[in-house]
């Protein structure tokens, strides 16, 4: 059989259920590839080879029931049975490690499974390991993590986008064909973007948040990367739904079609035919790449030629999104990361033996830079005297950012396109010292968190050959439609050059030689190459 | 709008009970005044009778019986203590202190 890493997650799962590969096979073939190129990526913070085979063995054993007892003991198995999936390392599995990509959580082993979790188990899942992330998922570059940068398959001195950066580098590097993320103002979006893959963020209340460490209540979701629409699309469907434990899940019907996009490109494509799409002409913000734009106007180009219309529209309070979220998110922090005290779990400095003081040095020594930036400026907001000029102003302007959103729909558009991240993957260290550069990777996501909508980022080309992406959002709910536009894209784009393109770096991770993203981190910032200091 | 002292930066950092040292504080005063410094855009907008957002899908309140179910066991919840005294968590005594206000 071909390379086991490249198939997509739905032919893993036709082939399984024919009998033609185990999930011990696939299983092995993708742990072999994260072990041997690990060192050069730091994607994975744990390859979990003796639980992965545990549950590949079980998913095999369930297939093989499956097929004894006939095809509809055989099709009442979720597409995800036997099939490899990496989470990120702040979702709960019983008995493993979350660390957050803090120090303040190293050590602390989870009681329980998170509904995720629980989800895929049920699903017959094969969890491979945890993959690296900003701090708390604070970050758009996966350089905020306690345990080393992660570098971008497509060219390792750059950023493979954050905060989920592990789980899009994983699923580029064909370490795994699905993985978790969670996004916040853009964690999905924009690293899939950045590594040229599918990444989606669900409608706000779509996926269970019981087990999953919290950064900011009000916006996290938890959503898949995969490399393509379809995959998603299962991995979407396993976890979705409402949950007793988590009581802003909603009570929403998961589409049973999520399993059934259209394989063929043809009937795919056809969905375009008579969609409005509208196109916000503030999307496509200052400092943003000529070459990234230049790609979402071509994909609109595109669906057009489809049969899709395309519309300029106003969401007029977008310019206000940047400051709005950055009162709120730091504001929900601060409030979420009270809870690491020291006295439960995790880090705890207890050298002074004075009460006040060794909170104060747990927390400190605790928190990498990144979040206790982000816990200063949210205590600031709610601080009295503080509150009505920071925290009420921006829940009010979030009002307005909503309402830019419902006008839209109301006027009967299907979706909207813009771009993902104005950029494509900057170097290492580039924006690290700079926090409002950092913010800027965000601007074109963080809008649809505030409103709540899903977005799913998917490959639009290279721009100076590195990916960039399109963002497609959805009303509330609609992430069936949003994926079948999806999907349209890609059947459109299928037979496009650079979709046979594999990350141009990846041979290197084979490589023991190849400096690891520590070292790389380490080169940079004593010679920066030209080009990566800090934009305006 | 933003003109944040390092006495205020101190203040706050106390607030959130982190512990910084000298290079941090005074990093983050200059950071934390150009974070400010952009939120001053939103000051431009007329927002009196806009009302606020803190959740965007309507969901009223979630209710359930009022039953016992099962839950996490004492020893699994422990089981992350860095200190513990038989079925409990082992505090830090927060009484005749400074700071126990």
């Amino acid at each position: 059989m071909a390379n086991l890493t490249r198939l997509h997650a739905h032919e893993m799962s036709r082939l399984l259920r024919a009998g033609e590969v185990t999930s011990r096979a696939l299983t092995e073939a993708h742990l072999d590839a994260a072990e041997r190129q690990n060192r050069a990526l730091n994607a994975w913070l744990v390859i979990d080879r003796t639980n992965a085979l545990v549950m590949a063995d079980a998913a095999d054993a369930r297939i093989a029931e499956g097929r004894r007892a006939g095809a509809a003991a055989l099709a009442a198995l979720h597409p995800l049975c036997g099939v490899p999936v990496a989470l990120k390392d702040l979702v709960s599995i019983e008995g493993g490690q979350a660390t957050a990509g803090s120090k303040i959580l190293k050590g602390y082993i989870a009681p329980f499974d998170s509904t995720v979790t629980a989800r895929l188990r049920e699903a017959g899942a094969v969890i491979l390991g945890k993959t690296n992330m900003d701090e708390f998922a604070m970050g758009s570059s996966t350089e905020h993590s306690a345990y080393g940068p992660t570098s971008n398959p497509w060219a390792l001195d750059r950023v493979p986008g954050g905060s989920s950066g592990g789980s899009a580098a994983a699923v580029a590097a064909y370490h795994t064909p699905l993985s978790i993320g969670t996004d916040t103002g853009g964690s999905i979006r924009q690293p899939a973007s950045l590594c040229g893959i599918v990444g989606l963020k669900p409608t706000y209340g779509r996926v269970s948040r019981y087990g999953i460490v919290a950064f900011a209540s009000s916006l996290d979701q938890i959503g898949p990367f995969a490399r393509d629409v379809r995959d998603a699309a299962l991995l979407l469907h396993a976890v979705s739904g409402r949950d007793e434990r988590d009581a802003t899940s909603a009570p929403m019907p998961v589409p049973a079609e999520l399993l059934s996009l259209p394989a063929g490109d043809d009937e795919a494509a056809a969905y375009l035919k008579g969609r409005r799409i509208a196109l916000p002409k503030e999307y496509f913000v200052e400092g943003m790449e000529p070459g990234v734009a230049a790609r979402v106007r071509e994909a609109l180009a595109a669906m057009q030629a489809a049969g899709a219309t395309v519309e300029e529209v106003s969401l007029p309070h977008t310019h206000y999104g940047l400051a709005t979220y950055y009162i709120i998110a730091p504001a929900e922090c601060s409030s979420n990361l009270a809870r690491y005290d020291g006295v439960k779990y995790g880090y705890f400095d207890r050298s002074s033996g004075e009460y006040i003081a060794d909170y104060l040095r747990t927390r400190g020594g605790g928190f990498g830079p990144e979040v206790k930036r982000r816990i200063m400026l949210g205590t600031y907001a709610l601080s009295a005297g503080y509150y009505d000029a920071y925290y009420l102003k921006a829940q009010k302007v979030r009002t307005l950012i909503k309402q830019d959103f419902d006008a839209v729909w109301a006027a009967g558009f299907d979706a909207i396109c813009a771009p993902t991240s104005p950029t494509v993957a900057f170097p290492m260290g580039a924006r690290i010292e700079d926090p409002v550069a950092m913010y800027l990777s965000d601007a074109c996501t963080l809008p649809v968190n505030m409103a709540g909508l899903p977005g799913v980022s998917i490959p639009a080309g290279l721009s100076d050959g590195l990916p960039a992406g399109l963002q497609i959002i959805g009303a509330p709910w609609s992430e069936l439609s949003m994926l079948r536009l999806a999907r349209a894209y890609e059947a459109i784009t299928a037979r496009a050059a650079w979709r046979d393109l594999e990350p141009a770096e990846l041979k290197l991770t084979d490589d023991p030689t190849t400096p690891s993203p520590i070292e790389r981190k380490e080169r940079l910032r004593s010679a920066p190459a030209p080009g990566s200091g800090p934009r305006a | 709008m933003a003109n944040l002292s390092r006495a205020d930066v101190e203040h706050v950092a106390h607030l959130a009970r982190l512990g910084l040292s000298e290079e941090e504080l005074a990093r983050l005063e200059g950071q934390l005044n150009h974070i400010l410094d952009q939120y001053a855009v939103l000051a431009t907008l007329d927002t009196e009778h806009i009302p606020p957002t803190a959740q965007t899908i309507e969901l009223a309140n979630i209710l359930r019986e009022d039953v016992v179910q099962p839950s996490l066991s004492v020893e699994a919840a422990l089981s992350n203590a860095p200190e513990r005294s038989g079925d409990h968590f082992v505090v830090p005594a927060i009484l005749g202190g400074e700071g126990g206000a």
